[in-house]
């Protein structure tokens, strides 16, 4: 069965990332020395804890897979014939107050991939992480990496200091699309702000639930500021967000904008219609139905079959064994979720195949 | 991918049913959410001891919004219907005449459950002042309008960020009719499912009332975690966020196992979020058991059993097959009419639900199933 696989591009894996302290041998001699002197030895995130259920399958986590190229490419890529991997690092760079610092280890983070991973496996390709704190640093980082025709996209997180339309970032989409990069949107948070409009939540589970509320503030904000208008061939691509949660939203958002949309009259159409044509999302985790002949209706709510990117989450727990994709979906929508849409929305995949 | 039949039974449609129906064959409708306003903040005021009064004459009414009113300017003055405006000058909302001419006597409506917004001591930074505000928005509601008007049912506005006192407040009209409902807001200064909330609902359970949980509110955050959306647009569409983050914490913290006779109405966002988000818990409760231990049952289950949803403003896709599954995956015994009278985007019960809605659902969601929540005489 390991061949209806074959070519399929995963669009979302997650290497393990090294301590602070390694990262900074990639870093210059003034920071060497600041993450040495100010004892920057430990920067985790609560995003996804380390021996939480989630965050990695038992298997994977017996075999240390995430931490290692050869291994990781063996599990997937290998195992299954997969054409390509997308590596997206999930180094707490957003969760620094000082744009420095951040701009610092994002620059390091994404030197590390490129002479780790990257180096390691051609069908590895990267994202590139943004210092999102300053859109000045995270132009220059996108366009330190442009010539690096094995990064694909630039990543952001779901909740950040303020929502991603907001024309600050502009310059940020404007030099993404200027090289071919699609904008990445990975569940996370800064945690600038309470994780919610009403606060902390308790439990990690929850906490996880609630990252696709960020989803719905970062489509609704770059729908709503125009983003799209003014960078037309830009692709949004919203990565682990659950993917059901998103026909509810649009009906909601497309309601509010036909009743209020003489506030922001340069949005033309249907907030749906920027979806089909800019916004993509990965596929794992899907929150479906529990029953499986329910689930084509669900993707049906999509109203499109070119919006879905195959992906594993590898190493997160989302599935068993070698249950990539929700059943019942058809073989010809099955290809283009594993090789045409990601193709189609990763222009830089296509020219260095 | 192709659609057959929406997984609702095929019954008779309500089609041609409409306001002018005949009197004796109309539906007893029962709505979940209709906004009463004083015509000044004067009314409210009269039912404040003196020693508040003299506070908000003196420093208003300082909310959690850093301003005195919503962030958003709404897109018409009070986000009013402009035809709700009375001749008297006052709030739409606020002429009982104009209510039962506009609405109560031209829908046939059989009760509105009340949720009064604005200045009602939800969200107000003093805590005191919060309890002497909700004390004389409940005294208010009670006499302006269901003593006059028994088809509209008061609701017990809580202070929901001062337990102690919100207590109080349902323990003292806990035995009156007037009342069918505690209401809170859902942008709180924990999710809602904290134990900081407990009491409330402890009393709320004892005394067999509903919560309701309307949208709107400011718990002294931003809006959403991703910080603040500059459009009302997006602030609207976005009301249903922040019913999830309450469903999700009121499930998770194990409220429901605490207080297994609670009832929960969630108001204002809208429903068709809640299938997703019961098939999203489910899923995180299945991998991450270990940290919830105090959950008996799958999240989706006690949404089953707990929660309910209003139905404005009604989702409207443009395949209609699409609200008619989600409404059958999250139940149609969940689901309770709401128009949002007197405010702009109001639901008309018989024209805001899609054609080719079966008539008993229909007439589940507008009368049956609000029957079954809420307090009524």
């Amino acid at each position: 069965m390991s061949d209806t696989w074959t070519g399929a591009i995963d669009c979302d894996m997650h290497p393990r990332l090294p301590s602070p302290r390694a990262l900074s041998q990639f870093m210059d001699a003034h920071w060497r020395e600041t993450v040495e002197v100010r004892g920057i030895d430990y920067w985790e995130s609560i995003a996804y804890p380390a021996n939480a259920p989630l965050t990695v399958r038992p298997d994977w986590r017996e075999s240390g897979a995430d931490a290692d190229p050869v291994a990781a490419a063996r599990e997937t890529l290998d195992r299954f014939g997969f054409a390509h991997a997308i590596c997206n690092c999930l180094f707490p760079v957003q969760a620094f107050r000082d744009e420095n610092l951040a701009a610092a280890f994002a620059r390091a983070t994404n030197d590390w991939l490129a002479a780790t991973w990257l180096d390691q496996d051609p069908r590895f390709k990267g994202s590139v992480v943004l210092p999102l704190q300053s859109p000045e640093k995270a132009v220059e980082e996108i366009e330190r990496r442009a010539r690096d025709r094995r990064f694909v996209q630039v990543l952001t997180l779901a909740m950040g200091e303020h929502p991603l339309g907001k024309s600050m970032y502009w310059p940020v989409w404007a030099a993404a699309e200027r090289h071919g990069f699609a904008i990445g949107i990975h569940a996370g948070s800064s945690y600038h702000h309470a994780l919610t409009g009403s606060g902390w939540p308790t439990y990690y589970l929850e906490d996880y639930a609630a990252q696709a509320l960020g989803f719905h503030t970062q489509l609704g904000s770059l729908i709503c500021e125009g983003v799209f208008v003014k960078y037309p061939k830009l692709k949004a691509v919203l990565i682990e967000s659950g993917v059901t949660w998103l026909p509810p939203y649009l009906w909601r958002l497309g309601k509010f904008w036909r009743g209020v949309r003489n506030e922001v009259p340069w949005i033309d159409r249907e907030p749906y219609e920027f979806v089909r044509d800019n916004v993509r999302l990965t596929l794992q985790p899907f929150d479906g139905p529990p029953a499986a002949e329910h689930i084509g209706r669900v993707l049906d709510q999509l109203r499109c079959d070119d919006m879905l990117l195959f992906s594993t989450d590898f190493p997160h727990w989302q599935f068993d064994g070698d249950d990539m994709l929700p059943p019942g979906i058809p073989a010809g929508l099955r290809r283009k979720i594993l090789i045409d849409n990601p193709l189609a929305t990763y222009p830089r995949l296509g020219r260095h195949p | 991918m192709m659609l057959d039949a929406p997984l609702a039974p095929e019954l008779e449609t309500d089609a041609g049913r409409g306001p002018t129906a005949d009197a004796a064959t109309r539906l007893k409708i029962i709505d979940g959410d209709v906004h009463p306003a004083p015509r000044s903040l004067a009314d409210v005021k009269a039912y404040l001891p003196a020693r508040w009064r003299e506070h908000l004459d003196e420093y208003g009414s300082r909310r959690k919004l850093g301003m005195g009113y919503e962030p958003y300017p709404k897109s018409a003055p009070r986000a009013c219907r402009r035809d709700a405006w009375p001749e008297d000058g006052g709030n739409p909302g606020s002429d009982l005449d104009l209510i039962r001419a506009q609405y109560l006597d031209a829908y046939g409506i059989e009760y509105g459950i009340l949720g009064p917004l604005g200045v009602t001591g939800q969200s107000e930074l003093n805590g005191e002042f919060s309890a002497a505000l909700a004390t004389a928005t409940n005294d208010w509601q009670r006499e302006h309008f269901t003593r006059p008007e028994p088809r509209l049912r008061s609701a017990i506005v809580v202070p929901s960020e001062h337990a102690e006192a919100a207590v109080a407040e349902i323990e003292a009209r806990a035995d009156d009719p007037a009342y069918a409902q505690v209401f809170m807001l859902t942008r709180t200064a924990e999710p809602l499912g904290n134990r900081r909330y407990w009491p409330i609902y402890a009393a709320a359970e004892r005394h067999g009332l509903p919560v309701g949980m309307h949208v709107f509110g400011s718990g002294g955050h931003a809006y959403t975690g991703a910080g603040w959306p500059s459009y009302y647009v997006e602030e609207g569409a976005g009301h249903s966020t922040s019913c999830q983050t309450a469903v999700t914490s009121l499930v998770i913290e194990g409220v429901f196992e605490r207080f297994p006779r609670l009832k929960v109405v969630m108001i204002e966002g809208g429903f068709a979020w809640l299938a997703p988000l019961a098939w999203r818990l489910d899923k995180l409760f299945e991998r991450m058991r270990s940290e919830v231990p105090h959950l008996k049952k799958k999240p989706s289950e006690y949404i089953r059993q707990h929660i309910w949803v209003t139905t404005q403003p009604m989702e409207e896709p443009d395949d209609r097959r699409h609200l008619f599954d989600t409404m059958e995956w999250i139940g149609w015994d969940r689901l309770l009419f709401a128009s949002d009278y007197p405010h702009w985007d109001f639901d008309d019960p018989f024209r805001a639900f899609p054609a080719g809605l079966p008539k008993e659902r229909h007439r589940q969601i507008l009368t049956g199933n609000g029957r079954a929540v809420y307090r009524l005489p």
